[in-house]
Order: structure tokens, then sequence, then C-alpha cells
């Protein structure tokens, strides 16, 4: 077991390396001059240029820039956004608990409905619960995301005027400084009523939008693992021992059904966190995705190149963890080391 | 025992009938799917619209109609029935232009999947075939690209190349190339070690006709399963960026710039924003209906129970 999880880390070190490489080119061959970009493109004295030049490190040969780089990286130092002056990882660690909340709660909201969803239609296979489940579960599954916010916001906010459109609570009526970063957690400890209703229904529409891929995808997979379980020798065995239905299915089928299961929710933080862009985007969520976007807008790149490397990273080592997890919880996979 | 000729001829008959061609067994597994009949219905009908779009949309996708602005559809009250799906705030026929962005929807979608078929097949054979270093450096470089969440990746190269159809065409297809490059790899290895290679390799193929002609066909079905999904993936993500403002530029009808043009009428025009996403969605389902189909007709391995 620690072979193996030394190995797969090893294996990541020259994934980030690589990482930090491509980021570092990727910004290089961006058409436009970063010094003009932040100082204006009007007319500027040459000494000015060679100052700023000098400043931003760009006299420098290349290979040392990505060597400053790279030592910058390793302490911490995710470069300077060009727009604001301000430190990238500090921007993006105000940010990132929006997102974290956002992504948290999509999750909960796909894994407490998908499951029992595809529990369900793993029991009542072919019946029209089934097929109706597996009908919306590919019509989420093929939904683009960004459209259906927007439908959403049309029934729920405009029509039927239930949720705010965007941002994560009232502001009008509501200020605290954050404390955990999740609006919900901070609306709760601020003891100002109503504080938490607001922030719920900010982040219902949001929760929804972003939640409907990974439910779609949890909700097939629990079926087909389930499906797949209920067939198995020792599921006839529990019912023929005289178990009850509740029983077998919950303590027996379950159980194992859901060990596939844990590691696709686990591989979803990529695509939620590519989710999260549009989200964001398209509820003014002040998160992370909303803000890679906004930096494209403002050619920031070093909150661009900043924010990529930083959430790549979270997604590395998230999937890292997953996949050490995934030797705990299948015995199979553990003992077969 | 000379027996009645007639008879005899009719067994003879019925012994050597020829056991249906595979893509015959084909057809008939994949008819079993009615939801892959279905999409493939669909899909053929938004096929045949985008490739004759001149001839069956009433106007030019560009064409503005500066009297007609943010008409609804026909059928809702103020529909005009010059106008069946309405038009924009531009006063452009929603419909002509619905049509043409499945023109644009499905050439990036084929695109990315026939380059990223083709560099997918190239590198994951190279990888297969000539093992070592080459194959750690392809499968590195595909590691680096899966460890970028998919639309964040493509946001950077669309960043850094500039906004267009073609830069959109790139960053999906190297968003999706690892998939390709990992199912070729690893199918080329498992058919590797199989005995008719080796009497292959014994009779004296080369490197390269082993790996395209012996090898590859063995490695197709999972390949055109992939290859079919990805096509309906390709397009919700070109139709993303479209939307962040990243794809294609004005005026080309891309249903997702036209989502994002939309935006602001929200309260005033629901269909302006209803229809562009309908079309995607729709698009979608049937080439996932298809694919499915595809899936449990040609691999039965992957059928899902």
């Amino acid at each position: 077991m620690l072979r193996f999880l030394l190995k797969r880390l090893a294996l990541t070190i020259p994934t980030f390396v690589a990482l930090m490489f491509v980021t570092f080119v990727a910004i290089r061959m961006v058409p436009g001059d970063p010094v003009e970009v932040r100082t204006g493109e009007r007319g500027i004295s040459p000494e000015r240029l060679a100052q700023f030049r000098h400043e931003l490190g760009l006299d420098q040969p290349v290979w040392k820039q990505f060597a400053d780089y790279a030592w910058g990286l390793l302490h911490g130092d995710f470069g300077t956004s060009v727009v604001t002056n301000e430190r990238v990882l500090t921007e993006f660690l105000q940010l990132f608990p929006a997102t974290l909340e956002l992504a948290f709660f999509a999750m909960v909201f796909a894994i407490l409905i998908g499951i029992p969803a595809g529990v369900m239609a793993a029991l009542k296979r072919g019946s029209v619960f089934d097929q109706t489940l597996m009908g919306l579960s590919l019509t989420g599954f093929s939904m683009p995301i960004f459209w259906w916010g927007l439908l959403l916001i049309m029934l729920v906010s405009e029509r039927l005027g239930w949720t705010p459109v965007s941002g994560r609570i009232d502001l009008i009526k509501f200020y605290f400084e954050p404390v955990t970063g999740f609006m919900l957690i901070d609306a709760l400890l601020s003891d100002q009523a109503g504080a938490f209703k607001s922030a719920f229904h900010h982040l219902m529409l949001p929760m929804i939008v972003l939640g409907t891929v990974p439910l779609a995808t949890l909700a097939r997979m629990t079926r087909s693992s389930m499906l797949e379980v209920l067939s198995e020798d020792y599921v006839r065995t529990a019912y023929a021992k005289g178990l009850s239905p509740f029983r077998v299915i919950g303590l027996h089928a379950l159980r194992n059904a859901l060990i596939p299961v844990v590691t696709i929710i686990g591989l979803q933080v990529g695509s939620l966190m590519a989710g999260a862009v549009l989200t964001e985007t398209i509820f003014s969520w002040p998160g992370v995705g909303k803000w890679l976007i906004e930096s494209i807008g403002r050619r920031d790149y070093p909150a661009l190149q900043g924010g990529i490397l930083l959430i790549s990273s979270i997604v590395i080592v998230v999937n890292l963890t997953v996949d050490m997890l995934y030797g705990f919880i299948n015995p199979r996979i553990r003992h077969g080391q | 025992m000379a027996s009645d000729p007639q008879i005899l001829s009719a067994g003879a008959v019925e012994a050597v009938q020829a056991p249906p061609t595979p893509l015959a067994a084909f057809w008939a597994s994949f008819c079993e799917n009615r939801g892959a009949v279905m999409g493939l219905v669909l899909l053929s009908l938004i096929i045949f619209v985008a490739v004759f779009a001149e001839f069956v949309s009433p106007y030019s996708p560009v064409e503005q109609f500066r009297d007609f602005t943010k008409l609804p559809p026909v059928w809702v009250e103020g529909g005009n029935w010059h106008y069946l799906l309405g038009t924009d705030a531009l006063g452009r026929d929603t419909l002509t232009r619905l049509i043409f962005g499945a023109r644009v929807s499905l050439f990036i979608g084929l695109t990315v999947m026939v380059v990223s078929v083709i560099l997918g097949v190239a590198l994951g054979l190279a990888a297969a075939a000539l093992g070592g270093l080459v194959d750690v450096m392809i499968m590195r470089i595909m590691d680096l690209i899966l460890s970028v969440p998919g639309l964040v990746l493509a946001i950077l190269i669309v960043a850094v190349m500039g906004p267009s159809l073609t830069n959109t065409i790139v960053a999906v297809t190297a968003v999706f190339l690892p998939r390709y490059v990992r199912l070729v790899r690893a199918s080329a290895l498992s058919e590797l070690g199989r005995d008719y290679v080796t009497s292959a390799r014994v009779a004296g193929a080369g490197p390269l006709r082993l790996m395209v002609l012996t090898v590859l066909p063995n490695c197709l079905a999972p390949l055109i399963v992939q290859a079919a999904l990805g096509v309906s993936e390709a397009i919700l993500e070109a139709a993303a960026l479209g939307f962040l403002g990243l794809g294609a530029q004005p005026p080309v009808a891309e249903w997702g710039a036209m989502l994002a043009d939309s935006r602001e009428f929200i309260r005033s025009n629901p269909w302006i924003v209803t229809l562009p996403g309908l079309a995607i969605l729709v698009t979608v389902i049937s080439i996932n209906l298809f694919g499915d189909g595809l899936r449990d007709a040609l691999d039965p391995k992957l059928k899902r129970s």
C-alpha cells in the first residue's frame, strides 16, 4: 500500500512541473505586451517602459524568468495581478470559498437525489419510474448547463419570483465579516434574522444548475452498479437465509454497489470546476470561475495563469486522494496489491 | 433413396443459407433499441437541415429586418407568419439562424471528432508500438491535459490564441484528445499480446503494417463508440465557449453565442433565450441516443445493464 502511495505521489511531480511550464509558456504566447497592458497603451517614455520591464523581470533571459517563476511558486508566490496589483494567491483564496460552497452543495444535491433514485430504478427495473428516470438522466447528461441556468432564472426567479437572480446574499440587508467563507454558515453565525434564508435562496438555483450533470451521472451509475450487484450470489444467499429485503438491499447490496459510485463522485471534481465557471458567470456568483473569465476580459494574464495552475493543482490533489481512498473502501484492491 | 429433388434442394438452401453479414447483424441489433433509432432519425434530420441550410432556411442568417425585431414565435400572440420562430434583437430570423447554427455546431463537433480520432490513433498506436520513452512522453502529456478541467483548458487555449471558430476547434480537440489516445493505446496493447499478431509478425509484417492493418481494425469498436459520443461532448463544449464569448465571433450564427446575446432579454423576450438552448439540447440528446445504440450494437462488452 505504501509503495503504491509513494509511486502515485512521485508520478504527480512531473505533471506539476509540466503544468508550471505550460502555463508559463502559454502566457508568453499571448498577443500583446503585458507591460503595455499595465501601463495603458498610450505613449510612455522608454525609461519608464524599461523600468516596468525590470520590475516585472521581463528584461531577464527566458530561462531565468522561468526559474524565478518556479522558485516563486515553490514559495507560494503565484504572481501579481496586473489589474488589482494584488497577489494572485490572495485573490484566489478570497474567492475560492464561494466556489467551494457552491460545488459542495451541488454535489450534496446530486448525491441526495441521484443515489436513491438510481437504487429505486434498479429495484424496479423496466418500470415506468425506471424509464422516466433514465430519460431524465439522459436529458440532464446532455444539458447545456448555461442554458439550464437561464431557463431556471426565467421560470423560478422572473416568473414565480421565488429566488433572487444573482449573488450570494442580499447585500443591502445583510452585512457581516466572513468567518468560514461558507455564506450559509456565516449567515447562521451572524445572528441576523433572515440572513440564512437569504443565503439559502441565493444558493438554490446555482446549486441545482451545477448539480444537474453530476446528478444524471450518479443516477445512471448507481442504477447500473446496483443491477450488477443484485444478480450476485451473495445477494441471493442473503435472501435465501431469510433476511428482510430492506436488510439485503440496504446492507448487502448497497454497500457494494456504492464502491464504484464513490469513485465517480471523487472524479467529478474536475467537471465541477469547469461547470462552476459557467454557473458562476450566469448567477454572478463571486467565485474563482467568474474571476477567471473576468481576468480574460481584463487581459489580466498573471491572474489567469495563477488561477488555472491553482485550480488544476486542486483537481490533481483531489484525484490522487480519491485513488488512495479507493484502495481503502475497496478491500479487494487493497489485498490484491 | 432417390427422393424428391425439390425437397432436397429446399433443404440444401436452408443448410447453406449464409449467416447475416456483420453489417446486417449490427443493423438488426441497432434497430432493437428504439431510442437509438429515434436518435438516428432526429440526427439525420438535423444533418440534412445543416447541409442544405441555404435551401431550407427562409432568409439569410445575417439579414436584418429592422421593422420586426424581437418577434415571438408564430404560435404566441404577436407572432408573424413570415418569421416562424420569431426574430432576435436585430430583427434576424431565429429559424434561419438556428438552421445555420446547426451547421456550425455539427461542423465543430465532426471536425473535433475527426481530428482527435486521427491524432488519437496515431499517438495511441505509436505509444503502444514503440513503448519506452515515446510511450512515457505521450502518456505524460495526456495526463497533463487531463489534469486541467476541460473547459478551463479550452479557455486558456482560446485566451492565448484569440477567440475564433478555428481556435474553438483547436481548444476542444486538445481537451478531448487524451481519451482517444488512452483508448487506442489500451486496446492496442491488449491486442498486441494475441496470437494473430504474433503470427503476422512471424509472417514478416513490418511494424507499420502490423499496427495499422493488423492491430487497428480490432481496436475499432470502442473507438467508434467513443467518437460518436465525443461529437456531442464537443458540441456542448464549443457552445459553452461560444456562450462565454470565446467561441465563434459575431455575426456567425452559433448557438452558444446566440444564447449569450439573448441574456439581456431574459425578462422581456423569453423565446429568444429558449430556442437556441433547445436546439443544443435536442442535438446533443439525439447524438447521445445514437451513440448509446452504437455502443450496445458494436460492443456487447460495454453494454449497459
